[in-house]
C-alpha cells in the first residue's frame, strides 16, 4: 500500500482518495470478480429509500457522446431490506462503506438516515438531495437553498456521524446551494450528481429513454464538474469530493487540483469494472513523477 | 451483415453454458464509451475460443469488423444465465442474428443425445447465416417474410409448429419471442426467451437492462439473459 495517496474527509480517514459513485458499484460485491474492495478509498452502495421502489420502466439507458444517460429511478429494495439482508453480507469489505440515502419526504430521508446510523460499520452517509430521475424524489430539495438547507438540518439531528451532501449541477447557483448546506450541518459535500439532459431518436421520432429526461453522466460532464467542483472547493470551509467523468488517474489529479479531497468513480466502471485498481496505481506513477510525499499536497492548488 | 469473430483467451477457458454473453469493450470509436454485450455463438476448447456473431449496425460493430487476426480486445465474460437443457424433444426458434447462441446450444443439447429442430426466421434469404452449420447439429426449419427461403411468413406460422414439442427456446426480436411465447402457452409448452436489452454495466450494478417480471423489475444481465417466458410482463 502507498501511503503517500492517503487522505481524509473530515474524520474519515481514506487509504487512497478513489471510492466508487453511488448507483455504479452496486452494493460492491458485483465487483469482487475484478478488484479487491478493500483496496479502494471507500464505496459508495446504491441509493436507499425508506421502501421497496421498483424504479421507472425500460428503457433506463441512453448512450450519448462521451457519455450515457440513465433513468434508473432509484430501485432499490429499501432500507430495512438492506440492514437485514445487504449490509451483514458487506459491513467488513472496506473502512469506508457509506450508504447513498434518498428519499421523497423529509420523513423518509430522516428515517433512513436514522437506522443507516444504528450500522456500526457504516461511517457516514451521502445524502441524494439531487437525483434528477424521481418525479417525486429529491430534485426539489436540491435545487433550493432554503429546501436543502431543511432536508440536511433534519437529518443532521438523527444522524451522529458523518454527513456527505450530494449536490446537483442542475441549479442557477452551486456555491449558494452549497453554502446553504454548510450552514445546515453537512461534515462534506460531494458534486456533482448526473446533468439533466435528453436523447432522442430521429429514425422513430421519439425519446430514447421512458421518462423522456434523464441524468447524463460519464466523459462528456467531467469539464462541467470540474467548474462546479472549483467554484464550491474555494467557497466552503468542508471538504469537497469530486464526481464527473473520471476514468483515470489525470483526471483524479484535476479533480483534486480544483479542491477535491478524494473522488467517486462512477460510469468509467461500467466500462471497466477494474478500472480502479488502474487508476489507484497510476496515482503512484503521479506521485513518483511529480516528487509527491502525499497526493494531499496537490489539493486546491488552482 | 453479420460475421463470426473468434475470441481466442490467453487464459483457459472456464465452463461456458449456452445462452451466456460476452462483453467487449471496442475501443477508439468516436464518442462510444459502453462495452456491446454479444451472445455466444459456440466455444471451441481446443483453440480456447469463444466465437460470436456480430451483425454490422453501428460504429462498434462496424470497427470490430474491420480488426484484424492476432489484435488484442478487452472482453468480459461469460455473462448472464443460461438456456435450461429441458425436454426429449426441443424446438429453438431464432430470429435474425438472435439466432447465433442457438448453435452451442444446440451442442448442449447433443451433448445429452437430443438433436433439437431449429426454426429460423428472416426478412429474406439474403439474411440468413450459417445455414449449414446449423443442419449439422439440429433439423432446420426456415421462414423468410418474402418467402425466398423455406415457408413464407414470420416463425409463428411455420407448420413445423404443428408438430408436437416439449419446449421452445428461443432467441430474437422481443415481438417474435412475445408471439413465440403466446403459441407456447397455448399449446402448454414449456418456453425460455433469451432477452436483449440495452445494458451499460453487464453484471448486475447499474440497473439499466431491467425487464418487467411477475417478480418485478429484473436485470437481463444477470437475472437473464434467458427468463421462463411465463415470468415475462410482455
Amino acid at each position: 500500500m502507498d501511503t503517500r495517496l492517503n487522505t481524509t474527509i473530515g474524520n474519515l480517514n481514506l487509504i487512497n482518495p478513489v471510492m466508487t459513485a453511488s448507483g455504479t458499484f452496486g452494493f460492491g460485491v458485483e465487483y469482487e470478480n475484478f478488484l479487491d474492495l478493500n483496496s479502494l478509498g471507500g464505496f459508495i452502495v446504491k441509493g436507499t429509500t425508506g421502501e421497496k421502489r421498483e424504479g421507472n420502466a425500460y428503457p433506463r439507458l441512453a448512450e450519448t457522446p462521451s457519455g450515457m444517460i440513465n433513468a434508473v429511478g432509484l430501485q432499490n429494495k429499501g432500507v430495512e431490506f438492506f440492514c437485514k439482508n445487504i449490509y451483514p453480507i458487506i459491513k467488513d469489505k472496506n473502512e469506508n462503506i457509506i450508504v447513498n440515502v434518498s428519499g421523497s419526504s423529509i420523513e423518509e430521508y430522516c428515517k433512513v438516515a436514522g437506522m443507516i446510523n444504528d450500522l456500526d460499520t457504516i461511517p457516514a452517509i451521502e445524502l441524494n438531495i439531487s437525483c434528477p430521475n424521481v418525479k417525486q424524489g429529491g430534485m426539489g430539495f436540491g435545487v433550493d437553498k432554503d429546501m436543502a438547507k431543511e432536508v440536511v438540518s433534519e437529518v443532521r439531528k438523527v444522524y451522529k456521524k458523518h454527513l456527505i451532501v450530494k449536490l446537483t449541477p442542475n441549479v442557477t447557483n452551486i456555491i449558494d446551494i452549497a453554502q446553504s448546506v454548510e450552514k445546515a450541518g453537512a461534515d462534506s459535500l460531494s458534486l456533482i450528481n448526473t446533468v439533466l439532459a435528453m436523447a432522442v431518436d430521429a429514425e422513430k421520432q421519439r425519446p430514447l429513454i421512458s421518462t423522456i429526461t434523464g441524468g447524463l453522466s460519464g466523459p462528456a460532464i467531467k469539464p462541467i464538474a470540474l467548474r462546479c467542483v472549483w467554484q464550491v472547493s474555494h467557497n466552503v470551509n468542508i471538504p469537497v469530493i469530486g464526481i464527473g467523468g473520471i476514468t483515470s488517474a489525470s483526471d483524479v489529479v484535476e479533480f483534486m487540483l480544483v479542491g477535491a479531497s478524494a473522488v467517486e468513480i462512477g460510469t468509467a466502471n461500467f466500462i471497466d469494472p477494474s478500472i480502479c485498481k488502474k487508476i489507484i496505481a497510476d496515482l503512484s506513477d503521479y506521485c513518483d513523477r511529480h516528487k509527491l510525499n502525499s497526493i494531499t499536497e496537490i489539493i486546491g492548488k488552482i | 451483415m453479420c460475421f463470426l469473430l473468434h475470441l481466442k483467451s490467453e487464459e483457459p477457458l472456464c465452463n461456458i453454458q449456452a445462452g451466456q454473453f460476452v462483453n467487449i469493450l471496442v475501443k477508439d470509436i468516436a464518442d462510444r464509451i459502453l462495452r456491446r454485450p454479444i451472445s455466444i455463438h459456440d466455444v471451441d476448447y481446443t483453440n480456447n475460443e469463444i466465437i460470436v456473431v456480430v451483425q454490422k449496425i453501428g460504429k462498434a460493430t462496424t470497427k470490430l469488423s474491420l480488426i484484424n487476426e492476432g489484435d488484442k480486445l478487452d472482453v468480459v465474460f461469460p455473462l448472464g444465465n443460461s438456456f435450461p437443457l429441458i425436454g426429449e424433444k426441443p424446438l429453438l426458434i431464432g430470429g435474425g442474428v438472435g439466432t447465433a447462441p442457438l448453435y452451442y446450444l444446440s451442442k448442449k443439447f447433443n451433448e445429452n443425445n437430443i438433436r433439437p429442430t431449429i426454426l429460423i426466421g428472416a426478412k429474406t434469404k439474403d439474411q440468413l447465416f450459417l445455414i449449414d452449420k446449423y443442419s449439422a447439429v439440429a433439423d432446420v426449419y426456415i421462414s423468410t417474410e418474402d418467402g425466398s427461403v423455406g415457408e413464407k411468413g414470420m416463425v409463428t406460422t411455420n407448420s413445423i409448429l404443428n408438430q408436437q414439442f416439449t419446449s421452445y427456446l428461443t432467441c430474437g426480436p422481443a415481438p417474435m419471442m412475445k408471439a413465440i411465447a403466446i403459441e407456447a402457452q397455448k399449446r402448454g409448452v414449456d418456453c425460455y426467451v433469451s432477452m436483449e436489452n440495452r445494458m451499460a454495466c453487464g453484471i448486475g450494478a447499474c440497473l439499466c437492462c431491467v425487464t418487467a417480471t411477475t417478480k418485478g423489475n429484473e436485470c437481463v444481465c444477470t437475472a437473464g439473459p434467458v427468463f421462463n417466458a411465463n415470468d415475462i410482463k410482455w
